[in-house]
């Protein structure tokens, strides 16, 4: 990891055919800018030591760890069921997504089998999650080019009413604490699936109005076509997933690939990029909250009955028989997995998150050298992390 | 034409500002605390424990299995178990918490000490306004004041009371059934589904 940080500055400045930043015949000095850790634009506690030619970025290092809450230590340490209400706190926008992927990796640990019912009910609150944070990404990327807060109170807006849906089911809006190994914790009521189907009803209308408000907007396009290029061949060797992968026009979407819970039932378009520059990424996720209005459209059409969770599956007394498993969902921010070995006893032996957001987050210098300090902000914007899933 | 996008942005700016004053669903947020929201029922925030019947020290519902306290994943729940039993609401002996700690401000609110609860003796409060000036002390509750009657489960969680009450008449029921019509009146408790713990 180390070796990436180490900048060769020179030859990548070269490769981006900029005209020369200071004039010629004027010295002076580069300048080294510490950009946060309390910067209204890095989303949470993250520090950017820039160091700059003039305007120009000509080195870039994230630090991060100051969010750092010994997650994964932790949940060695308690068990099973205990580190479920904690993956709420990763990426806490997403709590829901988070769950299920821990979910998932379980029950290949243990080989539990979720109902029909759980299933569509994951893919429902996986989806709003997805919109909603979509929907908050786009609202917090406008407002750090300068737009204060317009688009960022449309989304919450939004995002208030299916807010208000999860609070309604699982007890909180953020925090959900909400799947189980084996399935869901509370079954919801024909009421809550209509109150749902009305609030999807009301989605596309949203998205419309985002998409007249910014997309074909002069001021967005000038300030982000063109910057921030990911190009896909550096995006996959670094391992990068999610929207941001997508918008480089690699085609990798793990709910096509994996088909992970019944997501090969439903159709849906995974939309890709062309350039991987800021716009595309915008553009991206709009597109996804469209096809995940699609696939909720799909799933609320008939929602089976019947239990919601394993009947094997057990709160108390749960010890898995020795062994690995690896579940990996299509988060919102990309993918998410979570890495478990059981040695039998009642706490993991090794639990490890992959998070999206760490991984997005490590070519943050290289889309930023070149490009102005102002670009900077946007295109930290641009790659959508939250810190509690950097740090842990 | 140049400025098109942005004409058009401001006419769904405009649309909005305007729509804000006719359509009251625009207006999503609430002047708390002059005006409030109408309470959510599934909506948790911090443990209480249930009693049966007047006195809270008599039906206390938890007997100190000290399950909670294993199973908590920030650890803020803290119980003494008594030496001696006294008899519950139903007159069966138990054991029951001579001390029962909870410290809010390390509680996640996560539930789940209610769902390894197998005598249903804690569930969840909605009880949110609890800012106080003493920040150690004033944040650790004890037992006197978690300890909330069966009848305020019934105000704040309806659906899930009823449920827990159908439950519990049945199994205090079966019990009585086993230890024979006489002795009904001191056949007590329901046994808790067996823990699943080897």
């Amino acid at each position: 990891m180390t070796a990436s940080f180490k900048s060769p500055a020179e030859p990548k400045l070269n490769n981006l055919d900029l005209a020369p930043s200071s004039e010629p015949g004027i010295s002076g000095d580069l300048l080294e800018v510490a950009m946060g850790p309390h910067h209204p634009s890095t989303h949470g506690v993250f520090r950017m030591d820039i160091v700059l030619d003039g305007e120009r970025v000509i080195r870039l290092k994230p630090v991060f760890g100051y969010l750092h809450r010994n997650h994964e230590k932790i949940a060695e340490n308690i068990t099973y069921i205990a580190s479920m209400p904690y993956t709420d706190r990763l990426d806490y926008i997403c709590s829901l997504t988070n769950n299920w992927a821990y979910a998932l990796a379980v029950e290949k640990l243990v080989g539990l089998e979720v109902p029909e019912r759980a299933e569509y009910l994951r893919i429902i609150l996986g989806e709003l999650t997805r919109f909603q944070n979509h929907a908050s990404t786009i609202g917090f990327l406008i407002q750090e080019m300068g737009a204060s807060g317009t688009p960022l109170m449309y989304a919450f807006r939004e995002r208030e009413k299916i807010l208000d849906l999860f609070e309604s089911l699982t007890g909180s809006r953020m925090m959900c604490n909400y799947m189980r190994f084996g399935g869901c914790r509370v079954d919801p009521s024909a009421e809550w699936l209509d109150q749902v189907r009305k609030v999807v009803a009301g989605l596309p209308a949203f998205t419309d109005e985002i998409d007249r408000l910014l997309t074909s907007n002069e001021i967005l396009m000038a300030r982000t076509q063109g910057i921030g290029i990911l190009p896909p061949d550096l995006a996959v060797n670094a391992g990068i997933t999610g929207p941001m992968l997508r918008a480089s026009g690699v085609n990798y979407d793990i709910r096509k690939i994996d088909s992970y819970g019944i997501y090969n039932r439903f159709t849906f378009r995974v939309p890709l990029g062309e350039r991987g520059d800021v716009y595309d990424r915008y553009m991206i996720r709009l597109l996804e909250m469209r096809e995940s209005i699609r696939i909720l459209e799909q799933a609320l059409k008939n929602v089976p009955g019947g239990p919601i969770v394993d009947p094997k599956s057990k709160i108390r007394g749960f010890r898995p028989k020795p062994g690995e498993a690896y579940g990996r969902i299509e988060a919102p921010k990309g993918e998410l997995g979570f890495y478990l070995i059981s040695d039998g006893g009642p706490n993991p032996y090794r639990y490890r998150v992959r998070p999206p957001s760490l991984v997005n987050l490590t070519i943050l210098e290289d889309m930023c050298l070149g490009a102005a300090v102002a670009d900077v902000v946007i295109i930290f914007g641009s790659v959508d992390i939250v810190l509690g899933e950097v740090d842990r | 034409m140049f400025g098109e996008g942005i004409l058009k942005g401001l006419a769904e700016t405009a649309k909005n500002f305007f729509g804000s004053y006719v359509s009251a669903d625009r207006l999503t947020t609430v002047e708390y605390p002059e005006k409030r929201l109408e309470p959510i029922e599934a909506a948790r925030v911090f443990p209480f424990l249930v009693y049966d019947g007047g006195d809270w020290q008599a039906g206390l519902r938890c007997v100190a299995c000290q399950i909670c306290e294993k199973e908590c994943p920030p650890k803020c729940i803290y119980i003494e178990k008594s030496k001696d039993k006294k008899p519950d609401a139903v007159g069966k002996m138990q054991f029951y918490p001579t001390r029962f700690d909870i410290d809010v401000s390390v509680c996640m609110s996560c539930q789940i000490c209610v769902e390894v609860c197998p005598f249903d003796a804690i569930k969840m409060d909605k009880l949110f306004e609890l800012a106080t000036d003493d920040r150690f002390g004033g944040l650790i509750l004890d037992r006197g004041m978690l300890a909330k009657s069966n009848q305020y489960f019934h105000g704040i969680h309806p659906t899930e009371a009823a449920e827990v009450d159908a439950r519990l008449t049945a199994e205090r029921a079966k019990s009585a059934a086993k230890a024979g019509a006489p002795a009904a009146k001191d056949a007590g408790r329901p046994q808790p589904p067996p823990p699943g713990e080897k």
